[in-house]
């Protein structure tokens, strides 16, 4: 066991190097772009002495690795500084967006990871039938529109009719259910996204196993095909369906700057893009790290996920 | 049903039995009219080359055909049950039930991601024939029964953490588990080492016998399937070629097929003097090696010299293909080094010349992944002889017709073949030939007809000889297999846990006093006596008392 412990606390370790590394490029990458951001936020019309005064007060006028270390330290301790847009504190203003965004994510993958699992399982297990050839042209097809196109489309059938609201409206005070309902198009949209991937490759992995001579035994010991996959097949594909798995749910929350736009809802993605249109960098940079942190910390659970579910990992000899 | 002749009771019942197997998008007949009769408690060996349709008919007993093949034609009747006529339904519930199966490889077919035990349970529980507890305790008797190191415990291990040899003696334990009225073996001693076998083999025979269970002993191997079977059926091309008790199979075939079978194992080449005082082509000189911080070799030496073949001799994780690798450069030894032509060949094959690599070729015992499926043989053969060589265009080609030619291969009809138009037996020439391209002086052999049929192997063996005589071949031969020592080597190198335990010329060594090792190797080698197994077992269990 102590192996496990030592393998998770390297990965781990190489998860938060990859994040310096990441920051560093972030902060690098707002720094190369043109154009002084005093300048840009105070307008043409502004005196050198304001300016100047200005810069002092953001710290511009600091080296740049000096602004990286105080933003780094700050960003560790959850101080993110100020919007240059709204000045309010950058953390205030993220973690309400992050909440939401998590909200809708953990919502969508709640109805899409089950779902998609479940039918790469009945695909493997019906191969080759109408069953398995419809899910999979369904799957593509909604995998194969723009999300955009997709959202319409369910608007035009979901919304029109009053079912459900077509704008994602939700504040602190709304309550859950009343949540999920307003939240319940968005969610599908990603579903309808992110199944196609997710069951193609549990389908596969599976099938990919049928082959294999222990599968072939569970079969001789008069096992019934469900067993067959559910014990047999499943526990021996998990690694790569943990893998794609994690993949999307990293999409769920950091890809997902369309379907918020389409529905108006207030999530991370929406602050991003108006953030970068408003030159706000503080703020681009600030949810650029939470981006990159939910990849590494989703890619870091696959791989220890996958590990244990490896019992010539896990148990050695 | 009772059988009028001889007054058992008949259980298996196969009569016409065809089943075509698809290649492409055609259907052909792969087993061609056979029919068994088989009665309660009896073991009927069914033997045959690699194709002879054995483990086709052996699924076919339990009514399963494998994807690609299908039944096509017989009748199929176990203990009064239509297996044809039966539903899908009818045959799952027979099958782990009263008809088990014992797979070649236990390694591959237990699942790794579940403990022995559960493994053990599945199909008492499913099919209710017991609860999960008594599944338990019964599993621990019969792991105990067939002579299981740690029975109690040994069940909560998962397969990868279990060797090979007790692997297979689990298998059986779990296809006892219903306590069913037929096994189905298909060749379930064929990966592990001699010495191990006999143990498997022994445990078989006797579980079999406490149960009365009847059974269909599946292999390529006459000496086994005598010790284990009552009956003998050959087969060949998915055709019976005759069919009697074992004893009379044994000691009067009839057909020329059988007698062909039979003969193989008296192929020996004449022995070759023992160079005593010509510098060896290749001298590994103290040898200590190994990956991270395990020692596989311990202080190696041995010599070969031109035209000899020695034959290095071992079980699995003996070291003999580590041997290989620091003489090929692919693992820097420890200590020691390795000479060729008396000269020191530096350690790391990356810093050898194009000269030193071309003198030292490998041929390798599975011809199917060694050889690039996606090139033909022109460029198989031709690529070591272009690099090493030099050659090009006509020259080039000149010499692959003639490396083809010298491995008996038509050079108009195969030079354009990829890997996947040829058998086992003709890729394997082609490893021969690519490692002749380079024109080597030294070759390791590593296994090279351990996955071959008898008479094919016999017919890669000769031409080996015939190479050696024609170009002065020295052959370092890693086998586990005695009676391939016994038809080609010259001197003989025993190893075990990565020491040389004995060596020597080939005569000595088959002559005693041996080595306990070596005793214990040659002693395992089965022989095509019936009551050999018997014998030994008795013999060992005399000397243990004593």
């Amino acid at each position: 066991m102590s192996d496990i412990w030592i393998m998770i606390a390297k990965r781990l370790a190489l998860g938060a190097l990859t994040l310096l590394v990441i920051s560093v490029i972030i902060f690098s990458a707002t720094e190369l772009l043109p154009g002084d951001l005093a300048q840009a936020v105070l307008g043409q019309s502004a005196t050198p002495e304001t300016v100047a005064a200005f810069r002092r007060e953001l710290g511009l006028d600091l080296p740049a690795y000096q602004r990286y270390v105080n933003w780094l330290f700050g960003a560790l301790q959850g101080d993110f500084g100020t919007s240059l847009a709204n000045k309010r504190p950058i953390a205030d203003l993220i973690s309400l967006r992050l909440g939401n965004t998590l909200f809708l994510a953990v919502y969508a993958a709640f109805i899409a990871v089950p779902l998609s699992l479940t039918l790469g399982i009945l695909a493997a297990l019906f191969r080759n039938t109408v069953f398995d050839r419809a899910a999979n042209a369904m799957a593509l097809t909604s995998i194969s529109f723009p999300e955009f196109f997709v959202a319409y489309i369910l608007i035009f059938f979901l919304a029109q009719s009053g079912l459900f609201p077509s704008m994602a409206r939700v504040d602190p005070s709304t309550g859950f259910t009343e949540a999920l309902y307003h939240t319940f198009l968005p969610a599908l949209t990603l579903t309808l996204v992110v199944t196609a991937h997710m069951m193609r490759m549990t389908r596969a992995a599976i099938i990919n196993l049928l082959a294999s001579p222990y599968i072939e035994m569970a079969r001789l010991k008069g096992m019934k095909p469900m067993r067959v996959i559910w014990r047999h097949a499943v526990p021996n594909a998990l690694a790569p369906i943990i893998t794609v798995v994690a993949l999307n749910l990293a999409y769920l929350i950091t890809g997902v700057v369309v379907v918020e736009v389409v529905f108006v809802y207030p999530g991370l993605g929406q602050l991003m893009v108006d953030s970068v249109s408003k030159r706000d960098f503080p703020v681009v940079q600030a949810v650029a790290l939470i981006f990159a942190a939910a990849y590494v910390l989703l890619n870091l659970l696959a791989d220890v996920l996958s590990t244990l579910s490896n019992p010539r990992l896990v148990h050695r000899k | 049903m009772k059988d009028t002749a001889t007054g058992k009771t008949v259980l298996l019942t196969i009569r016409g039995l065809t089943i075509e197997g698809r290649s492409d998008e055609t259907w052909s007949e792969i087993v061609k009219g056979v029919d068994i009769t088989l009665h309660k408690g009896e073991v009927l060996g069914l033997i045959g080359e690699s194709g002879a349709g054995k483990s086709t008919i052996g699924l076919a007993a339990m009514g399963f055909a494998r994807d690609g093949c299908r039944i096509s034609g017989g009748t199929i009747d176990f203990d009064g049950i239509d297996l044809r006529a039966a539903t899908k339904d009818e045959r799952r519930a027979l099958r782990g039930k009263r008809i088990a199966y014992v797979a070649q490889s236990a390694a591959a077919s237990f699942n790794p991601a579940h403990r022995l035990m559960d493994q053990y349970c599945e199909a008492p529980v499913q099919h209710g024939v017991m609860s999960r507890a008594e599944a338990e305790r019964d599993a621990v008797e019969l792991y105990r029964r067939m002579q299981l190191p740690n029975p109690d415990e040994i069940g909560f291990r998962y397969p990868h953490q279990v060797s090979g040899g007790q692997l297979q003696r689990a298998m059986t334990a779990m296809a006892m588990s219903c306590r069913p009225d037929l096994i189905i073996f298909d060749e379930p001693t064929t990966a592990l080492d001699v010495t191990t076998q006999i143990e498997v083999l022994s445990a078989i025979r006797d579980i079999v016998a406490q149960f009365d269970t009847a059974a269909i002993y599946i292999t390529h191997d006459l000496a086994v399937v005598a010790q284990m079977a009552d009956r003998i059926k050959v087969l060949l091309k998915g055709e019976e070629v005759e069919e009697a008790d074992t004893r009379t199979m044994l000691a009067t075939p009839r057909e020329d097929y059988t007698k062909s079978l039979w003969a193989v194992r008296s192929y020996a080449r004449p022995v070759q003097p023992p160079v005593t005082d010509a510098v060896p082509v290749v001298s590994v000189r103290g040898v200590t090696a190994g990956y991270g911080a395990v020692d596989i070799l311990k202080n190696i030496n041995f010599d070969i010299h031109r035209r000899r073949t020695v034959a290095v001799v071992g079980e699995s994780g003996s070291g003999k293909s580590t041997a290989a690798r620091v003489i090929t450069g692919l693992l820097t030894p420890r200590q020691g080094e390795v000479l060729f032509d008396g000269e020191p060949l530096p350690s790391d094959y990356r810093r050898r010349s194009r000269d030193q690599l071309r003198q030292a070729q490998m041929i390798y015992q599975m011809a199917d992944t060694a050889l690039n499926p996606k090139l033909r043989l022109r460029e198989l053969i031709g690529r070591p002889a272009q690099m090493y060589l030099g050659l090009q265009g006509k020259a080039l080609s000149e010499r692959i017709r003639g490396l083809l030619d010298l491995i008996e291969l038509e050079p108009d009809a195969y030079i354009d073949r990829l890997p996947s138009e040829l058998s086992g037996g003709q890729k394997q020439r082609i490893g021969i030939a690519r490692a002749l391209a380079a024109e080597p002086q030294f070759i390791i052999c590593d296994e090279v007809t351990s996955a071959l049929d008898q008479l094919v192997a016999e017919g890669i063996l000769k031409l080996l000889d015939r190479l050696q005589s024609e170009f002065e071949l020295a052959y370092m031969f890693i086998t586990h297999d005695l009676a391939t020592v016994k038809s080609i080597a010259d001197e003989v190198v025993v190893m075990q846990n990565g020491r040389v335990v004995e060596q020597g010329p080939k005569d000595e060594m088959f002559q005693p006093p041996h080595d306990p090792y070596t005793e214990l190797l040659l002693s395992s080698v089965p022989e095509m006596d019936p009551d050999w197994l018997t014998r030994l077992l008795q013999e060992r269990r005399n000397k243990a008392e004593a």
